[in-house]
C-alpha cells in the first residue's frame, strides 16, 4: 500500500515535470525557431549585436528568470491580476523563457549555414527574406531537433526557477528537480536519488529517440 | 506528425486553467511546518469536508509573511508570534488565531563535548557549548526558528552575533540542510521536533535537551487582510482558519504522530 | 517558350563589380539578346560566375547599368531560371520540389501539379516523381533542376556549369535538355570549362579574361580565328585552369 502510493506520486511528479518542460519547449520554438531563421537571414543595423547577446542569454540563470517572473506575476506586480504566480503555468512561462534563447541561437547558427547552400537558389526562384528563412527551417527541421533537445535538456534539469514561481506546492506544482531539492534538504537521499535516477534516464531516453529520428530522417530524405 | 499532435494535447492542456473549476486557497507556511507532514495528514482532511483545496507554499517565516503583505497568500501560517502581531498592527493581517505549540530540541554529537546531554536546561545547555567551543550549526535564515534561537542566546546572556567563534556555523538555510550540516560536522544544533522525528540523515546525532519550556514554539493563523488585498478568498480563507481551531481540526493536529509520538499540541482559544 | 513581348534584350553598361578591393568584373559592356544560345567561357577567376549572378540579379553591381527591356521587377524576375553547377533541391519528393516553385511563381494551384508533372517527364524523370530529392543521384538532382526551371517557362535560363561535376552519361542528359530549352525558344546562357560542350549546345561565345569582355563572336568563328590574344592562348588549353 506503501509502495503503491509511492509510486503513484512519483508518476504524478514525473508526468507533471514533462508537462511542464515539454509545454515550454513547445512555446519556446513556436517562437523561437521563427526568430532564430529571421535573425540568420535578416540583415539589419545591429545584427551582430543581437547575435552576441542571443547566445549570451543562452546562459541565463535560471534562479533569476525565477526572480523575474516572481516579480512579474506576484499580485504586487504588474500580472498580479492574472493569478498565475505558484501554477504550473508559471513554470511553463518561466521555462519559455530560460529555453527560448537557446533554441533561438541554436536555429539561428544552422538556419546562417544552411543559408549558404540555399541562399542563392532560393533567391532566384524568388523566395525572399522571412518566407525564404521559413522553407529553410522546414528542410533543416531533423538538424534543429538538436536544438530542440538542448532546450528540454535544460528544462528538465533546472530547478531554480520552477520553485520560486511555482511554490513547490504539495500535488499541484512540485516536479522531479523540486522534489529532489526537497527531499535531499529533508535527509530523504534514498528518495531524491531515485527521482534523480529517473530524471536522468528521461534525459537518456529523450536524446536517443531524437539520435534515432534524426538518422531514419536523413535514410529516407538525404 | 502524430507526436506533434500529442506534444500539442498535451501543452493545451497546461494553458487551459484548471483551476477554474477547482476551488482552493493559498496558505503561506514554513518548510519546517510543511517538513514534518503535519500537512499532508491534515488538508485532506479539510479537504475531504468543504471540497477546498489547500495550496501550501511551504518558505521561511520572515518569506511567508512576506507572501501575505504582498497579498500572494490567502492565509499565513506561521511560528514567531512578535513578527506575527506585527504583520497584524501593520493592517496586513486580520486578526491572529493561536492553533498549536510543538517544541524545539537541541541536538548533538553523541560524544557530548560540552557535556550538555539529558539536561532540562536549554539555557546552561548553550552557556556551556559556548566555553566548550562545540560546533555549532545555525539556520542563519531569519526563519521563525532562526529567531528562537536567537533568543535563546539573549536569554543566556550571550551576544552570539559579536561572540561567535569558528565554533558557530551559520548556514543560512532550511532546518534540513541545517542538519545535514550538523551532521555532517558532528555539531550542535537546535530544531524542532517535528522536522528531527523525519529526519532520516542523522548519522551520531542524538537529542541533547528537551522539555524546557523556553523550547517551546507557538503556531499562528492569520487571515490576509482583504481590505488590503481585495482579491484575497475571504469565506474559503476563513472556512480554513475556523476548522483549524475548532475542535474537529484541533483534534486532527494531536492525531498526528510520527513513531506514534505526538509533534503538535493543539491550543487554540477556547477549546 | 519566350513571351510576345519579353523582357529581352539585357544590356550591360560599364558594368563594374569590386569585392575584397578587387574588381571581379571590371567594366563590362554588352548586350544578351534573343536568339542564339550564349556560352561564356574563360579561365577559372575570370569573373563567368560573377558575371552571371549580376546579369541573374542576384549580385547587384559597384558602378555601371544593368537593364533589361523595361517590364517591371516581378516580370522580369519571373522571365529568368537560374541552374547552378551544384543542384539545391529540398528535403522533399522531386514533385514537391518543383510545386514550390510553381507556388512561388503564384501559378494557380489547379494547374500545379499537371505542370510539374509535365515538366518531370520533359526530362524524363516522372517515374520518381514521388522519391525524395536528395536521394536521387547527380545527374538525376540536376535534371530535377532543369525540370524546375523548365516549370517556370522562362524566357532566359541561365546555367553556371550546370555539368562540371558529372559523369560523361549524365552530362549527355543534361545537354539534351538544355538544346530542348533552347528548341523551344528559351534564351541560354550557358558558362562552362567543357569546350566540346561549348561547340555543341553554343551558338556565340563571350569570352571574359580578368574581368573583361574580351572577345565575342560565333562558336565556329571563335574556335576557329580567335581575335584576341588571351583568347587564343585559352582555345589553345594554355591559360591555367584552376
Amino acid at each position: 500500500m506503501q509502495t503503491q502510493t509511492y509510486m503513484a506520486e512519483i508518476a504524478r511528479i514525473v508526468a507533471l515535470s514533462l508537462g511542464i518542460s515539454l509545454s515550454a519547449v513547445l512555446l519556446a520554438a513556436l517562437i523561437g525557431l521563427p526568430l532564430g531563421a529571421a535573425i540568420a537571414v535578416g540583415r539589419f543595423p545591429g545584427r551582430r549585436t543581437l547575435i552576441v547577446l542571443l547566445n549570451a542569454l543562452m546562459g541565463l540563470p535560471p534562479v533569476v528568470v525565477g526572480l523575474l517572473v516572481y516579480l512579474l506575476l506576484s499580485r504586487a506586480g504588474p500580472l498580479g491580476e492574472l493569478g498565475l504566480l505558484f501554477t504550473p503555468q508559471a513554470m511553463v512561462i518561466a521555462q519559455t523563457i530560460l529555453v527560448l534563447p537557446i533554441i533561438a541561437a541554436l536555429c539561428r547558427q544552422s538556419v546562417e549555414d544552411a543559408w549558404v547552400e540555399y541562399e542563392e537558389q532560393l533567391r532566384s526562384l524568388g523566395a525572399h527574406g522571412f518566407h525564404a528563412a521559413l522553407t529553410l527551417v522546414w528542410d533543416i527541421r531533423f538538424s534543429l531537433v538538436t536544438a530542440v533537445l538542448a532546450g528540454l535538456g535544460r528544462a528538465l534539469a533546472e530547478v531554480g526557477a520552477v520553485i520560486i514561481v511555482g511554490g513547490n506546492i504539495d500535488g499541484v506544482t512540485r516536479v522531479m528537480t523540486t522534489t529532489i531539492a526537497l527531499e535531499t534538504s529533508k535527509g530523504d537521499l534514498p528518495l531524491a536519488l531515485s527521482l534523480g535516477f529517473i530524471l536522468i534516464a528521461l534525459i537518456i531516453l529523450l536524446n536517443a529517440a531524437a539520435h534515432l529520428i534524426k538518422e531514419a530522417a536523413q535514410r529516407r530524405y538525404g | 506528425m502524430g507526436l506533434t499532435r500529442l506534444l500539442l494535447v498535451l501543452c493545451l492542456s497546461f494553458s487551459v486553467p484548471a483551476e477554474a473549476q477547482q476551488r482552493f486557497i493559498t496558505v503561506a507556511s514554513t518548510t519546517s511546518t510543511e517538513q514534518s507532514g503535519l500537512f499532508k495528514h491534515l488538508l485532506p482532511l479539510f479537504e475531504g469536508k468543504t471540497g477546498i483545496q489547500v495550496r501550501v507554499v511551504a518558505l521561511g517565516t520572515g518569506q511567508a509573511l512576506d507572501m501575505g503583505r504582498r497579498g500572494d497568500a490567502d492565509v499565513v501560517f506561521v511560528h514567531a508570534k512578535p513578527l506575527e502581531e506585527k504583520f497584524v498592527a501593520e493592517g496586513y493581517g486580520m486578526r491572529r488565531f493561536e492553533v498549536m505549540y510543538n517544541d524545539f530540541v537541541l541536538v548533538g554529537p553523541k560524544s557530548d563535548p560540552a557535556k550538555v546531554a539529558g539536561s532540562k536546561d536549554i539555557v546552561t545547555a548553550l552557556q556551556k557549548i559556548k566555553a566548550a567551543q562545540a560546533p555549532f550549526a545555525s539556520r542563519g535564515d531569519k526563519s521563525g526558528t532562526h529567531f528562537a534561537e536567537l533568543e535563546l542566546w539573549k536569554a543566556a546572556g550571550i551576544d552570539i552575533a559579536r561572540d561567535k567563534g569558528p565554533w558557530y556555523r551559520d548556514t543560512g538555510s532550511g532546518m534540513g540542510p541545517t542538519l545535514n550540516t550538523a551532521s555532517g560536522m558532528n555539531a550542535y544544533a537546535l530544531t524542532d521536533r517535528g522536522t528531527w522525528l523525519s529526519f532520516k540523515n542523522r548519522g551520531e546525532l542524538v537529542i541533547s535537551v528537551e522539555g524546557d519550556k523556553r523550547l517551546f514554539n507557538q503556531y499562528g493563523v492569520i487571515l490576509v487582510n482583504p481590505a488590503k488585498h481585495p482579491h484575497v478568498k475571504m469565506k474559503m480563507g476563513l472556512a480554513f482558519i475556523d476548522w483549524v481551531i475548532s475542535r474537529e481540526g484541533q483534534k486532527a493536529i494531536a492525531d498526528y504522530k510520527i513513531g506514534g509520538e505526538q509533534l503538535f499540541f493543539p491550543n487554540a482559544d477556547g477549546v | 517558350m519566350s513571351a510576345a513581348h519579353g523582357i529581352l534584350p539585357l544590356s550591360l553598361r560599364e558594368v563594374r563589380f569590386a569585392a575584397g578591393g578587387r574588381n571581379l568584373i571590371d567594366g563590362v559592356s554588352t548586350e544578351i539578346v534573343a536568339g542564339p544560345a550564349t556560352v561564356i567561357l574563360g579561365a577559372n577567376g575570370a569573373g563567368k560566375s560573377v558575371l552571371m549572378r549580376l546579369m541573374h540579379g542576384l549580385l547587384q553591381p559597384t558602378s555601371g547599368k544593368i537593364a533589361w527591356r523595361g517590364q517591371g521587377e516581378e516580370r522580369v524576375r519571373r522571365g529568368q531560371a537560374m541552374v547552378f553547377q551544384r543542384p539545391v533541391l529540398l528535403r522533399r519528393s522531386a514533385l514537391a520540389n518543383i510545386l514550390y516553385a510553381l507556388e512561388l511563381a503564384r501559378v494557380p494551384a489547379a494547374g500545379r501539379e499537371a505542370q510539374a508533372m509535365d515538366a518531370l517527364r520533359e526530362v524524363g524523370l516522372a517515374e520518381v516523381a514521388h522519391r525524395p530529392a536528395r536521394v536521387l543521384s547527380g545527374g538525376e538532382q540536376q535534371r530535377l533542376a532543369l525540370a524546375r526551371a523548365w516549370a517556370l517557362h522562362p524566357e532566359v535560363l541561365f546555367l553556371d556549369e550546370p555539368t562540371a561535376n558529372l559523369d560523361p552519361g549524365a552530362t549527355r542528359e543534361i545537354e539534351n535538355v538544355i538544346k530542348a530549352f533552347d528548341a523551344s525558344g528559351t534564351k541560354i546562357v550557358m558558362s562552362t570549362h567543357n569546350l566540346g560542350q561549348a561547340r555543341r549546345l553554343g551558338d556565340e561565345v563571350l569570352f571574359i579574361h580578368e574581368g573583361r569582355l574580351a572577345e565575342r563572336a560565333p562558336v565556329d568563328q571563335f574556335f576557329a580565328r580567335p581575335a584576341s590574344p588571351e583568347a587564343a592562348a585559352f582555345v589553345r588549353g594554355e591559360l591555367p585552369w584552376v
